[in-house]
């Protein structure tokens, strides 16, 4: 364990925090296919509702991404643009 | 995978950089002004040509106004038609290897805010200053920081969404060219990476074709959303 620097440590722990950022996407993953199920339900129950049913289902889809998106942008920040790094100076 | 290029920096303030992102909507924005003169010179009771797309166009945008925020409000169509064009272009960037506008947090939060602030104005001119702060104490008093994180956070999401839908896919798709490249240079073809030519394809119509045109729906569809909401 020597040599390893407090940088090093940082960017270890950075790259290992961005993985674990994206784990967010799996409840939008969920979300996304359960509002797709039921618009699918929707369209076989009422085949002349398709175009309503379809935006009101990707409305909603992207109301519910908005989470995952986070997750997205905080790894995004942890790998392009780390701010852990400018604090050690 | 890097930020946006910084051209030159103008000598104002501390420096204001132009950035590739910049320099790519001056273009967008000329292409779609040269489009306006050219379609709009000289218009026929008849319509030819290019005059039918822009014709269905408007008339689509008219139609979508109208239906999602009431008949009292369709004249945002032209706002919602503008915002909808250039988000358009600025997503399909991606297809001609320009960095796409909305890769940049900056670009997606000013029409954010553009819209947080119709939000916030409209509110307070259509239901009167009393009205709308009291709309704030609403359902209780002591909900008043809550309410307002939520009003916040609105243009923030809106961003945000999509900033990371675009920059996600720019990513992927500078992901996938490095590794075929370098796969093209492992088999031994040292004269130009032969796998780069084709595969890509199916990507790009996705992340830049179907992703990017479904996200500028969105945010427009959005912005509709809210402000009528707001409005009323």
């Amino acid at each position: 364990m020597e040599g390893i620097t407090g940088r090093d440590l940082v960017l270890a722990a950075s790259a290992i925090g961005a993985g674990l950022a994206v784990i967010a996407g799996i409840g939008p993953g969920i979300g996304q296919g359960y509002a797709a199920g039921k618009g699918a339900e929707g369209v076989g129950r009422q085949p002349e509702a398709q175009g309503e049913i379809i935006r009101t289902m990707l409305l909603g889809q992207a109301v519910a991404e908005t989470t995952g998106i986070y997750g997205l942008f905080v790894a995004i920040m942890l790998l392009f643009a780390n701010p852990l790094i400018r604090l050690l100076g | 995978m890097e930020g946006a290029r910084i051209f030159f920096t103008l000598p104002f303030f501390d420096g204001i950089p132009i950035t590739e992102t910049v320099v790519v909507t001056w273009g967008i924005m000329a292409v779609l002004t040269i489009l306006a003169i050219i379609t709009g010179r000289n218009l026929e009771k008849i319509p030819r040509g290019i005059q039918n797309v822009m014709e269905l166009y408007v008339e689509t945008i008219n139609n979508f106004t109208r239906d999602n925020m009431g008949e009292s409000k369709k004249g945002f169509s032209a706002y919602m038609g503008t915002i909808m064009l250039y988000l358009l272009f600025a997503n399909l960037a991606g297809l001609v290897g320009l960095r796409p506008p909305t890769a940049d947090i900056n670009a997606t939060f000013a029409l954010a805010i553009m819209t947080f602030f119709i939000i916030q104005g409209g509110g307070l001119i259509k239901k009167g200053p009393k009205t709308y702060l009291k709309g704030y104490l609403e359902p209780m008093p002591f909900l008043l920081p809550l309410n307002i994180i939520s009003e916040i956070s609105l243009p923030i999401s809106l961003a945000f969404r999509l900033f990371g839908n675009v920059v996600a896919g720019t990513i992927i798709l500078t992901l996938l060219y490095g590794a075929l490249g370098s796969l093209s240079g492992m088999l031994g073809i040292t004269f130009a990476p032969v796998f780069q030519v084709g595969i890509p394809i199916f990507f790009h119509a996705y992340f830049d074709l179907f992703s990017g045109a479904l996200q500028s729906f969105i945010f427009v569809m959005l912005s509709m959303v809210f402000i009528s909401m707001a409005w009323d």
